[in-house]
């Protein structure tokens, strides 16, 4: 068993080499990152790249179909859907990201807390069970039900959802480090209960906790737009692409081109997402990439 | 065994319990007056009074928790703001396509999922497996309802094979009944197909390198029995667990699958039910969906007794 100064010197030039040879070795994940670098960027940069007005109203050109002039059409109350696309990825990135961050963090507080305090783990994780036997979006639904519709509520309904899955992770980590010789060798030597906590289970969480953090951020998209898409998510007056999608939902025979793009963009986003989190599960975790 | 089956029961009571206090709680998590918020935005005083008496909002909570337990328990699930119905008839009303449709998915998904995860750890590495694997990739990529719109553009739009909407009891006849289910079962399907060939692949994978396979081989026995007699066989456990676990997939993908295609299910009163603040429906649906998927999950952990006489409890 190395020392902790060695340890700390040596895991990190270790770890970056195997996740840029591993990268090398799965160019889908490369493609993942590109993608989703792409659709930071045109989040970013929406205002500068041909858009106008998302929200501009213009009744003459109403359901105009994919044109030069409006490259996605317009919808029925003649918004550029091109504008309103391109602002979109907007939210669904800001939901996409929040929430992973949010529900890893507070996930892997309670998690380190359950695997480690025996009495709070027979209850919290009663609880946990509890809510994990409502399906997520279930449970985001009921929860968005009684808030007023806005994108903080819809990240706060979605991280709910979400939390017991990580807690649920995060402690089935602790307790088998809690376990492991290092650990054993840490409180034998003196180490106080945070300070095992912080400088020897916290860090072996990490490497789950980000694979696992990138599939909350494409299934969080994902309820995203399901929530506004059935009315329950972001507010109409901003341009989501679950909302975009509702909105041209009763015109879809005559004008499929606004469920079209916005369900490209989503569908593309998610992929990114999946294929990087792919990658990084190979990348950090050879065992578990073998098997699947 | 029979303990076992036992035990097991009485392990959903503290877990239903939770969803209990959960869903009923819900009205009072959240900031504000549960009254002002359910009579919604243009309510005057007299509505925010009469569902005040109409939730029982002047007891205190424990009392109110406890009439609630007690009326749920023995069937009685509050009665519709919106309608004035009560919450079991109208979802009476609605379980029949919700059932249809869940059914059918579970059918198409599991008919073509295990086949797909099979080929593809028998044949790992190759052609076939790539596209499965790619396959199941963009299955967790492509929300519901955006390939529900691609099915319905592409097969009842412009190839005019299939009905775009709408729900057909099969007691008005199977093919009406069927050409309606196709689409809605395959877009929501995909999510949990995609899981199941991912699952069943990495269980075939590991079975496959076991001994007794090679041994199986050896006395002679075709491909399709040793894959499905050998392999599958013992391969089953994961698969049929993440079944279990993926219907939550299914009963979320429900509420927007209904909602596409216009099927008068469960996921569409709920929907109708948010819109309307009606939350004495919106309680009884997620209380009936977890019940059902809390259920699902327990005849899975008893299958497992069946499935695999190894284990024993």
């Amino acid at each position: 068993m190395a020392t902790p100064a060695t340890e700390i010197l040596q895991v990190p030039t270790i770890r970056r080499g195997r996740v840029r040879d591993a990268f090398r070795r799965h160019p889908t994940a490369i493609i993942g990152g590109a993608l989703l670098l792409a659709m930071i960027a045109m989040a970013i940069l929406a205002p500068y790249l041909g858009t106008i007005d998302p929200q501009a109203v213009s009744p003459i050109r109403r359901l105009r179909p994919p044109s030069e002039l409006y490259l996605f059409g317009t919808d029925m109350l003649g918004r550029d859907v091109y504008s309103r696309v391109v602002y979109g990825a907007r939210i669904s990135l800001i939901v996409g990201l929040s929430v992973a961050v949010l529900s890893i963090l507070i996930g892997l507080a309670l998690g380190l807390v359950t695997g480690y305090v025996r009495a709070v783990d027979t209850v919290l994780m009663r609880v946990m069970d509890g809510l994990m036997s409502i399906p997520p979006v279930l449970l985001a639904i009921a929860l968005m039900a009684l808030t007023k519709a806005s994108v903080e509520n819809v990240i706060a309904a979605i991280t709910i959802a979400e939390v017991p899955r990580v807690t649920r992770l995060v402690r089935s980590v602790v307790l088998s480090l809690r376990e492991q010789p290092f650990v054993e060798a840490a409180v034998a030597a003196g180490t106080g209960f945070v300070r095992t906590l912080v400088r020897h289970i916290l860090p072996n969480t990490i490497a789950p906790l980000m694979v696992q953090g990138t599939y909350i951020c494409a299934s969080a998209m994902i309820t995203e737009a399901i929530l506004s898409f059935i009315g329950a998510g972001t507010p109409p007056n901003i341009p989501s692409w679950g909302n975009i999608m509702a909105e041209g939902r009763s015109v879809f025979q005559v004008a499929y081109h606004i469920i079209l793009f916005p369900g490209i963009f989503l569908s593309v986003t998610v992929l990114a997402v999946n294929l990087l989190g792919d990658g990084l599960r190979d990348a950090l975790d050879p065992r578990l990439a073998r098997r699947m | 065994m029979l303990a076992y089956i036992v035990r097991r029961l009485l392990a959903t009571i503290p877990v239903m319990g939770v969803v209990a206090v959960f869903v009923f709680s819900l009205l009072y998590l959240t900031p504000g007056d549960p009254a002002v918020v359910i009579a919604g935005d243009f309510a005057t005083a007299e509505d925010i009074a009469r569902i005040r008496e109409r939730l029982g909002l002047n007891e205190p909570f424990l009392v109110r928790f406890g009439t609630w337990l007690w009326a749920v328990l023995r069937g009685d699930l509050g009665v519709s703001i919106f309608t004035n119905l009560p919450v079991t008839t109208l979802i009476g009303q609605r379980v029949e396509p919700t059932v249809a449709l869940t059914i059918c998915t579970m059918l198409v998904s599991v008919a073509l999922a295990v086949p797909l995860g099979v080929i593809a750890a028998w044949r790992a590495g190759t052609l076939i497996d790539r596209v499965v694997m790619a396959f199941a990739v963009l299955g967790f990529s492509v929300p519901v309802f955006v390939l529900a719109y691609v099915l319905i553009f592409v097969f009842s739009l412009e190839l005019e094979l299939l009905p775009v909407q709408g729900y057909t009891s099969i007691r008005e006849g199977f093919w009406p009944f069927l050409e309606r289910m196709i689409l809605p079962s395959l877009a929501l399907g995909i999510t949990f197909m995609a899981l199941i060939a991912r699952i069943t692949r990495a269980s075939m994978l590991e079975v496959l390198s076991q001994d007794y396979i090679r041994t199986a081989q050896a006395k002679g026995l075709d491909t399709g029995q040793v894959l499905v007699g050998h392999a599958l066989k013992n391969a089953a456990v994961p698969i049929i667990t993440i079944i279990g676990i993926g219907v939550a997939l299914v009963i979320g993908g429900v509420v927007v699958t209904e909602t596409v295609f216009a099927i008068p299910g469960m996921g569409r009163l709920v929907v109708d039910a948010i819109l309307r603040r009606d939350y004495p429906v919106i309680q009884g649906i997620i209380l009936i969906f977890s019940a059902v998927y809390v259920l699902i999950n327990l005849l899975v952990d008893i299958s497992y007794t069946f499935l695999d006489p190894r284990i024993r409890y």
